[in-house]
């Protein structure tokens, strides 16, 4: 018997038991009152699909989305950290309107609800900078190319690159702001000294941030970090309603075409949870072990 | 004798806030010379010092360190901390790097020397604290008197004119304030000049050729040893010198 069974007592039993009860209860009424015709076999076929005509097993919309969820979070955090932490180092800066810019930033992006603030970065930036630098027309001449399959590996359907690169881009100026606390969080854990000891043997403050700094603070701030980038993966949902092609997005199209309400949103969730409940303990067991060192 | 002077300071004030720590200072410190500034705690001693390399900006009067005029904002404020070594109470050694590294990431980095040369520095200097075989350790692996004595090491890998020492020993174990103290006595031989701020009077007795008695932001009292600790002229050193003697 498990260790936690043992030491379950009969106050325990009864309210996991009257738990159930009601979990079983709702669930009977809602059976009844939805009339809802579960299709759960129509499920794996829109995970992976076995195309007869090519022979060949393909992922379909679900996995499809996930993959895509996947690109983007990847990308999303790369460039979430490498904006947080150009703003977690101005929020440190001495110069008062370096630090007030960063702080501006910070402010907006805590105090207005994450989907008007996607709203507006997707109307005002990422649009102007897709068309400005005419980002349709060459991902359109890749997908036609010879090389589109290598391309397709890392981003998904070419012809939705520009969409993929807005949410890319919309997501990581939205995480950036919190990154950017923990990466300032971590520079002002490093004691004073270290700073006077640096300037002591006479390196500009550039140097002193690259050598002294970033290195002591950036070894702090990885657990932090790593929670950040499953709220990054979480928050991802959100870019869907800019018509990023991932996983909440496709799950919805796939909703509007087949009614499978919930056994789609469900296998949804599933592929979240298990995306960042993996993750996170993933990263709970390389903290142990450097911990442990 | 003609010395140069390296350091001069005439009538400096500090102010932190509201609170004056630096009262109207003047001292002239030449080359070579050992001075020692000791009085009771909160009497501005560290923060004197730490205005000598520019850790601290003073606010009224004028500091020439090494022909350089100390102002905010000054970009020959990093020449001049290649000139003046620091070593502090907490040591301050950089913890993600090892011993060797910490010697040479100022050559290497400020100065601009290959890592050869920089390595060579470092062991070199190594050697001079008494600790070669602790080259590739961590500072956390170190002792306490140890890690003071990299961290002299330190700062003489930066070849300086100057050494400034903030109550070098003040946060080591007793048993360790020997062989740091023994490390500084070396390097008064060497004819260093240096700047100590300490409470260690043994060492004030043995190597300084100054003592400067601050007391309230002030400095109350520079003589020559002899005559500081046998017969001290103003009646607060007296007192000071009787409270840390006596025990």
């Amino acid at each position: 018997m498990p260790s936690f069974l043992k030491r379950m007592r009969w106050l325990d039993w009864l309210i996991l038991a009257l738990l159930a009860g009601i979990t079983g209860y709702i669930g009977l009424r809602m059976q009844g009152a939805l009339n809802y015709d579960w299709r759960w076999e129509l499920i794996p076929d829109y995970i992976l699909r076995y195309r007869e005509d090519r022979q060949e097993w393909f992922p379909n919309l679900l996995l499809q989305g996930l993959f895509a969820t996947i690109r983007i979070s990847i990308y999303a955090s790369i460039l979430a950290l490498i904006i947080g932490t150009i703003l977690g180092v101005a929020r440190c800066s001495e110069n008062l309107t370096t630090r007030l810019l960063a702080r501006t930033y910070l402010e907006l992006l805590r105090n207005i609800p994450p989907v008007v603030i996607i709203f507006i970065f997707f109307f005002f930036l990422s649009q102007q900078l897709i068309d400005a630098i005419n980002l349709n027309s060459w991902s359109r001449g890749i997908a036609r190319g010879d090389n589109a399959h290598i391309w397709e590996f890392f981003f998904g359907e070419m012809r939705r690159f520009p969409s993929l690169i807005s949410g890319v881009i919309v997501l990581a100026m939205f995480e950036a702001a919190f990154v950017g606390e923990i990466v300032r969080a971590g520079i002002q854990s490093v004691p004073k000294g270290q700073r006077e000891a640096a300037r002591a043997i006479g390196m500009s403050s550039f140097q002193e941030m690259r050598y002294i700094i970033m290195p002591q603070a950036m070894r702090k701030v990885v657990p932090p970090m790593a929670n950040q980038f499953i709220s990054l993966i979480k928050d991802s949902s959100i870019i869907s309603l800019i018509s990023v092609q991932e996983l909440t997005y496709k799950t919805v199209e796939l909703v509007a075409s087949t009614r499978l309400i919930f056994e789609a949103w469900l296998t949804t969730a599933a592929f979240y949870f298990i995306l960042c409940f993996g993750l996170s303990m993933l990263f709970r067991r390389l903290e142990n072990n450097r911990s442990r060192e | 004798m003609t010395r140069k002077t390296i350091i001069v300071a005439e009538n400096i004030d500090k102010f932190f806030g509201d609170f004056q720590a630096l009262t109207d200072i003047n001292l002239q410190i030449h080359q070579g010379e050992r001075v020692v500034v000791c009085g009771p705690s909160g009497s501005g001693k560290s923060t004197l010092i730490r205005c000598f390399n520019g850790l601290e900006n003073h606010d009224a009067g004028t500091l020439r360190v090494n022909d350089i005029e100390l102002h905010e904002d000054v970009p020959k404020i990093r020449q001049l901390r290649q000139d003046v070594g620091m070593v502090f109470q907490q040591f301050n050694l950089f913890p993600h790097l090892t011993i060797l590294e910490n010697l040479m990431i100022g050559p290497m980095k400020v100065r601009k020397l290959g890592s050869q040369q920089a390595e060579a520095l470092a062991r070199k200097y190594l050697e001079r604290v008494r600790i070669p075989e602790q080259a590739d350790k961590r500072p956390a692996q170190l002792s306490g008197g140890q890690q003071q004595r990299v961290a002299i090491a330190r700062a003489l890998c930066m070849e300086p004119q100057v050494m400034l020492f903030d109550e070098p020993t003040s946060s080591l174990d007793p048993e360790m304030i020997g062989e740091v103290l023994d490390v500084m006595v070396e390097l008064a031989e060497t004819g260093m000049t240096m700047v100590v701020v300490t409470h260690e009077m043994g060492f004030a007795r043995k190597v300084a050729d100054t003592m400067v008695f601050m007391e309230a932001g002030k400095i109350v009292e520079v003589s020559p040893p002899e005559t500081f600790f046998t017969n001290p002229t103003s009646a607060r050193a007296r007192v000071f010198l009787d409270q840390i003697l006596d025990h």
